[in-house]
C-alpha cells in the first residue's frame, strides 16, 4: 500500500477535513512534509482483528434498521471500552451501513487498513510522527523500505493505553557469576 | 671411584629420554596438523587490518570450518565494510520505555554472547522519578512482577558508539579501533584481555570474558560478523556493535525491531531525510555524561 500519496497526507483534524478534502491536493500538504517521502512503506500485518468477529457483515445485515443511540451493545459487552468514554462509542468509527468499513469524522468510508487516518483525527501530532518514523515501531531497513504496524498493532483501539507488561529476567549480580 | 654411567638411579637411559621427547614433539606436529590445521594456523594470526584481501579471506573460510566443526552447523562468517557516507545513530526514548527487558535478550540471541557465564551487552535502568536521571540511584537488577513501576523509569545502557572513544584509546595493542561508520568494534584475536578498555569505558559497555563462553548449537545466530557477533574465545572483551552484521546489510539492529513499545530508533546520522534526523530535530535530547566529552552516537530523548 502506498502511504503517502498526496491524498493520504492529510491532517485529519474533524475541524480541517471538510475543508480539506475540497482544497487542491498541494494545499492539503503538510507544511513540513514527512522525512521518508519516497520510501515505499508497506503493512507487515494485516489489522489485527479479534477473532472469530470480522467480517462484521457476517452478522450485520445492511437492510437492518439501525439503533444509533449511543448504549453499550449487549453481544459487544466484552469489549473493554475506555477511549473518552463519555463522548465517544461504537458507530463514531465503525460505519452503520457499511458494516466492514470505518468512517471519517466526515462520513468518508476507510477500510481497516487505513484505520490510522481515523486515529490520526484526533490525534494528529502522532500521526506525523509516525509517519517519519519517531513513533511506533518500524522493522526493516533503516537505508531502505521500512515496515510498519498500524496504531491498533500496539494500542487496543477501544482501550488504547499501554497496560503493564511482565519484564523478563533480571541479570545475575556480577559477584554470583563463577 | 665409582663407574660412570649415563643411567640415572631408576635405571632410565638419558638418550632414552631425549629420544621420546624427540619423538613426542614429531607426533605433536604430525597429529596436530592432520586434527586442526585451522588452529595451528591461527596460531600465526595477523592484525585484522593489515590482513591482505586473500589472507582475510583465508581466514574467514578458516573460522566457518571451525566453528563448523564445533557447532555441527553451517556458520557464516564475513567481514562486511563498512558503508561509505554513512555515521550510524541511535536514539532512545527514555519517556516511552518500559523496561520490560526485550531488548536485552534479543541482543543475546542475536549476537551470540555467553549463556553461561552470563554476559548482556544492555543493561536496563530502573531510575526514581524522584532524582531524575542520577546513576547513585539506579539498579539493574530490578525484579518486578509488572512494569513499568510506579514512580519509575527506565534508562537501558550499551555501548554508546563514541566518536571519542576512551576504551579504544586505552588499548595498549591496537585490538580495538572505530571503523568509518561510527562503530567500535573488537579484533578477538588481536586482543590480549587486559581490560584496560573495560576501565576506561564510563558506560560500562565492555564485557570481558572470565571463563569459556557456554552457547550451545541451537542457541548460535549463524549469521556472523568477523569483528562482531561471531562466538568469542575466552580472554577476550566483546561490546554491542549496533548488530554490524545487520546494520551494515541495510536493517536496523535486534533492540530496535523488538522494542515493544517503539522507543528505539536508528538510522544514518548523514543522511538529513533519516528517522534519526528527524527525531533529533525534534526532540530534547539527553547524552549521558556528556561532560565526558566521549561524544556519543547513542542519544537520549524525551518524547512526551
Amino acid at each position: 500500500m502506498k502511504l503517502l500519496k498526496n491524498g493520504t497526507l492529510f491532517l485529519c483534524l474533524p475541524v480541517t477535513v471538510a475543508l480539506l478534502a475540497s482544497a487542491p491536493p498541494e494545499m492539503a500538504e503538510d507544511a513540513n512534509p514527512p522525512v521518508a517521502e519516497q520510501e515505499e512503506l508497506i503493512a507487515v500485518a494485516p489489522p489485527p482483528f479479534s477473532e472469530g468477529i470480522f467480517p462484521c457483515s457476517d452478522c450485520h445485515d445492511p437492510e437492518d434498521d439501525v439503533d444509533k443511540d449511543p448504549r453499550v451493545v449487549d453481544f459487544h459487552d466484552t469489549v473493554d471500552f475506555n477511549h473518552a468514554n463519555e463522548s465517544r462509542w461504537c458507530l463514531d468509527c465503525h460505519d452503520a451501513e457499511n458494516r466492514d468499513m470505518l468512517h471519517l469524522a466526515d462520513g468518508r468510508l476507510i477500510s481497516f487498513e487505513e484505520s490510522y487516518r481515523l486515529c490520526g483525527q484526533c490525534h494528529a501530532q502522532q500521526m506525523n510522527d509516525w509517519k517519519a518514523g519517531d513513533h511506533g515501531r518500524r522493522t526493516g531497513s533503516w537505508s531502505g523500505r521500512k515496515e510498519y504496524l498500524l496504531c491498533a498493532h500496539c494500542h487496543d483501539p477501544h482501550s488504547p493505553a499501554f497496560k503493564p507488561v511482565a519484564p523478563m529476567p533480571p541479570p545475575i549480580r556480577q559477584e554470583k557469576i563463577r | 671411584m665409582k663407574e660412570r654411567s649415563d643411567t640415572d638411579p631408576h635405571g632410565v637411559k638419558r638418550r632414552d629420554v631425549i629420544k621420546s621427547l624427540f619423538a613426542l614433539a614429531a607426533t605433536y606436529t604430525t597429529s596436530g596438523c592432520q586434527r586442526d590445521a585451522d588452529s595451528l594456523s591461527n596460531f600465526f594470526h595477523t592484525h585484522f587490518k593489515r590482513m591482505s584481501p586473500e589472507k582475510l579471506a583465508d581466514t574467514l573460510a578458516s573460522w566457518e570450518r571451525r566453528y563448523k566443526k564445533r557447532y555441527n552447523r553451517d556458520v557464516r562468517v564475513t567481514a562486511t565494510p563498512a558503508q561509505e557516507g554513512v555515521l550510524f545513530g541511535y536514539a532512545l526514548d527514555v519517556s516511552r520505555c518500559i523496561g520490560c527487558r526485550r531488548c536485552v535478550y534479543a541482543c543475546v540471541d542475536e549476537n551470540n554472547q555467553s549463556r553461561d557465564p552470563q554476559i548482556q551487552w544492555i543493561q536496563v535502568l530502573e531510575m526514581d522519578n524522584k532524582h531524575g536521571i542520577d546513576l547513585r540511584h539506579a539498579d539493574a537488577y530490578y525484579d518486578a512482577e509488572e512494569v513499568p513501576r510506579d514512580d519509575k523509569f527506565y534508562f537501558p545502557v550499551q555501548c554508546q558508539q563514541c566518536e571519542n572513544p576512551a576504551c579504544v584509546k586505552s588499548c595498549p595493542v591496537n585490538a580495538t579501533w572505530k571503523d568509518p561508520d561510527g562503530i567500535v568494534v573488537i579484533d578477538y584475536e588481536w586482543c590480549v584481555g587486559c581490560r584496560c578498555c573495560v576501565t576506561a569505558c564510563p558506560y560500562g559497555a565492555r564485557h570481558f570474558n572470565w571463563a569459556k563462553p557456554t552457547l550451545t548449537a541451537d542457541q548460535l545466530n549463524p549469521d556472523t560478523e568477523y569483528l562482531g557477533n561471531r562466538p568469542r574465545p575466552q580472554g577476550v572483551v566483546e561490546k554491542c556493535t549496533f548488530c554490524m552484521q545487520r546494520a551494515r546489510k541495510g536493517r536496523y539492529p535486534a533492540c530496535v525491531e523488538v522494542c515493544p513499545v517503539g522507543a528505539r530508533k536508528f538510522g544514518n546520522l548523514l543522511d538529513p531525510k533519516s528517522e534519526i534526523n528527524y527525531i533529533l530535530k525534534n526532540h530534547r535530547i539527553y547524552i549521558l555524561k556528556e561532560e565526558l566529552n566521549t561524544q556519543p552516537k547513542f542519544f537520549y530523548y524525551f518524547s512526551t
